[in-house]
């Protein structure tokens, strides 16, 4: 199972990413994607949209199930990827790239040193296999 | 209380299988490469299901068939030996207790498969109503794999001696698979052509890697893609579709229930309800947009009141559109009738569509 050393993660298996510019990068864990199996719609918010840290922002569904998704900490939407629009497979095939959901600026950067880090994430996900 | 297994568990896992708890058991869901794949497979080709999670009562006695036929929906005595039915299970209300195949293996023989959610259920009822045969439950003696494509008579044919050419759709017989004596029945949840094997529990896994080693493209199948395929073709599934609280006529199994041929358990309250009226329909729908219908969301009306509910839904693998069965009020249930599914905060737009929304082995 993939977890990148570089990102945060939320117990609900999203990750964010706080890029160079300031903006945070939130998409679905490779465990989360593999959860699902085959993602088929994605529902997102409008860029504009003002988020609570852990508020729920849309849904991926899959064939077999439909899971909220929250957001990693408050923020303003800057981006949503249009690209799952037509091609929601991507979130299984790149979770960690082009399967992205979208892009915040948040109102508190260091929000995410709250969120996991890969090690704590992966001891997460042992936990909840048991 | 512990997930029951299958005698086929470690293949699965060995496999690759994802599981999932199902009825009770503990079932693969898919085998890593995801349901769509699985999905097309069956479509297109052919695949290999465990479903040994599904019961099986067996009925002996010199009036087992009349017995039977007086607890089922379906016409028993109608039919031939070595031929299967598909019925309803009706409580004296009409409502459903079970969907099951029933065998008519002799007079004096029937054999029933039913759900494994249902089981106990189901036999504590036959048990109780059966009168002049004795019903055994030999849910643990018999594992069931499905063999479901296009593909399967040319799989399953090197490994007996049955002629699968001869053996018609809704047939059975009792013949050796790879050396296991194994009921093999021309039927399936599918709708593509295929069998459903009957083996001794001890003996599946010869069976199963028997089918492996004569195709090796065979691929297993998981629970995923068993819904998805059973949906395509509005095929019922019990708990979700049907149940105690509906009727046969409302799901739309008239044709599986023939009030014109004797009586049985639940038959007053069926004809009083096609004289008064069937208050609601089960029906096929697909949406306009992306969004899923799920089971439990409502269907509502021009003013958002619900007036249905959805049973069952996904996206189509094969048509890539989300598709569904619900519940409508008579009147609002006819083939290209408007329908409209409140799906979160939206109200998702499509239509009733004329079953099944797949052609098999097109």
């Amino acid at each position: 199972m993939s977890i990148p050393n570089d990102l945060r993660y939320t117990p609900d298996h999203e990750w964010a990413r706080l890029e160079d510019d300031g903006t945070v990068t939130v998409g679905i864990t490779h465990h989360a994607q593999d959860a699902l199996g085959d993602v088929v719609y994605v529902e997102l918010p409008e860029v504009g949209a003002a988020l609570e840290a852990g508020a729920q922002f849309g849904v991926v569904e899959s064939v077999k199930t439909v899971s909220d998704l929250f957001a990693p900490c408050a923020g303003e939407v800057v981006a949503v990827n249009a690209h799952l629009e037509d091609a929601p497979e991507t979130i299984n095939a790149e979770p960690y790239g082009a399967g992205w959901l979208l892009k915040l600026k948040p109102d508190d950067a260091g929000a995410l040193a709250a969120l996991m880090d890969a090690d704590a994430y992966r001891a997460h996900c042992e936990a909840e296999a048991h | 209380m512990s997930l029951r297994r299958t005698p086929l568990y470690d293949r699965h896992a060995a496999a690759g299988a994802r599981f999932v708890e199902f009825g009770g058991w503990e079932m693969p869901v898919h085998y890593g490469d995801g349901i769509q794949a699985e999905h097309d497979a069956v479509r297109q080709r052919v695949g290999l299901f465990d479903v040994s999670h599904m019961g099986e009562i067996e009925i002996r006695g010199s009036g087992a068939v009349a017995a039977v036929d007086r607890l089922i929906a379906n016409d028993l005595q109608a039919a031939e030996d070595g031929q299967a039915v598909y019925t309803p299970l009706c409580t004296p209300a009409g409502g459903i207790v079970d969907d099951l195949l029933v065998y008519r293996l002799a007079a004096d023989h029937v054999f029933i498969c039913c759900n494994a959610s249902n089981r106990e259920k189901d036999f504590a009822w036959i048990r109780d109503h059966l009168e002049g045969a004795t019903a055994v439950d030999r849910g643990e003696d018999f594992a069931m794999l499905a063999l479901q494509g296009r593909h399967a008579p040319a799989v399953l044919q090197p490994l007996t001696d049955l002629d699968l050419s001869a053996l018609g759709r809704f047939r059975a017989v009792h013949a050796a698979v790879a050396g296991v004596p194994a009921l093999v029945s021309r039927t399936g949840y599918t709708g593509e052509d295929g069998f459903e094997l009957y083996v001794p529990a001890d003996r599946a896994g010869a069976v199963w890697d028997a089918l492996f080693a004569a195709d090796p493209a065979l691929r297993p199948i998981g629970l995923g893609a068993r819904d998805t395929l059973r949906l395509e073709m509005k095929m019922c599934l019990y708990g979700q579709d049907i149940d105690e609280t509906t009727t046969p006529l409302e799901a739309g199994l008239g044709w599986a229930t023939k009030l014109a041929a004797g009586d049985f358990i639940g038959r007053d309250a069926l004809l009083a309800q096609k004289a008064a009226g069937i208050p609601r329909r089960l029906v096929a729908f697909r949406l306009d947009g992306k969004a899923i219908a799920r089971h439990g969301y409502p269907v509502v009306d021009a003013e958002g009141q619900p007036i249905g509910q959805v049973t069952s839904g996904t996206r189509s693998p094969t048509l890539g559109v989300p598709i569904g069965l619900a519940y409508v009020p008579t009147g609002q249930h006819a083939v290209g009738a408007p329908i409209r599914i409140q799906v979160r905060n939206r109200v998702e737009s499509g239509v009733v569509v004329k079953p099944p929304f797949v052609r098999p082995g097109a």
